[in-house]
């Protein structure tokens, strides 16, 4: 039996779209079936603690410690707010859904 | 922390580089109305609106229409908030229809009480503002087209006042010097 995938979402308070990236995350991991009560919220608040988990900004969703769409090598690390695209090519601070629940599924091997 | 203005408050006055090494500055000759909006490089807020803002600038400065781009960022921490990539982008992006403003001493911002990325000030014809807050309803909706933004200025060119003179500014923190 395939292990419970470890889902985390850093955060920074200072990118408005934390609250609904958790939402989202959480709606998710649900629908995948896993237990959205399990989702590590960890909220990044200093340089240091930038610094210290590679945040390459927020939101930043990490499956088992990977990265759910590693940055590039020129995207900042550090407090910042993370730029997206969706799948229609349009910017965004928040990771397209389908992308989300792509990654979800697959790591829950549904 | 930002002091600022209040809707009904003159536009402080300013003087900031831009993009081509030229000195921006407000007041300067007669405009309908002024439009100074904050954004930066780096925000996906300030991004995800850009073409809608860039839009109501071609659109209204043949009426008229006075628009500032002003970053505020520390470019210290934020390099690609920097001149050198303002400079950059504009370029790529084949100039923009108005001015990209560096504000490196943050004075501007906190003097207009700027706090995010983008945060639109409208001013009428006496450099009073009128309108103060984020383009539109919905940073993901680009058929919303900067409807406050125009409203504002539709509401100004008929010489009357916009129904709608505060909204809340959404984007991302302006990043102040340490």
């Amino acid at each position: 039996m395939a292990e419970t995938p470890e889902i985390e979402v850093l955060w920074w308070r200072e990118c408005p779209s934390w609250e609904r990236a958790l939402e989202l995350v959480r709606e998710e991991m649900e629908a995948a079936g896993l237990d959205p009560g399990a989702l590590r919220a960890t909220e990044i608040e200093t340089e240091y603690d930038a610094e210290r988990t590679e945040f390459p900004g927020s939101p930043t969703i990490r499956i088992d410690g990977a990265d759910m769409q590693p940055p590039g090598p020129d995207e900042p690390r550090g407090l910042t707010c993370r730029v997206y695209r969706t799948r229609d090519g349009r910017v965004s601070p928040l990771p397209d859904r389908d992308d989300v629940r792509e990654a979800l599924r697959k790591a829950s091997g549904r | 922390m930002s002091d600022g203005i209040a809707i009904g408050e003159g536009a402080p006055s300013f003087e900031l580089p831009d993009v081509d090494g030229s000195a921006k500055s407000l007041p300067n000759g007669d405009a309908e109305a002024t439009v100074v909006y904050w954004t930066c490089n780096h925000c996906p807020y300030a991004l995800a609106w850009h073409d809608r803002l860039l839009s109501a600038a071609r659109d209204y400065v043949g009426r008229g229409v006075r628009f500032l781009a002003i970053n505020s960022n520390d470019a210290e921490r934020y390099p690609q908030d920097g001149p050198e990539a303002m400079r950059a982008r504009v370029d790529a992006e084949g100039g923009w229809p108005h001015p990209y403003l560096f504000d490196e001493t943050q004075e501007v911002a906190r003097a207009y009480g700027a706090e995010r990325t983008p945060d639109v000030f409208v001013f009428d014809r006496d450099l009073r503002l009128r309108y103060r807050g984020a383009p539109d309803g919905d940073y993901e909706d680009d058929s919303q087209d900067a409807a406050w933004l125009r409203d504002a200025l539709d509401s100004l060119l008929e010489g009357s006042e916009p129904e709608r003179a505060e909204t809340e500014p959404v984007g991302c923190t302006i990043k102040w010097r340490g």
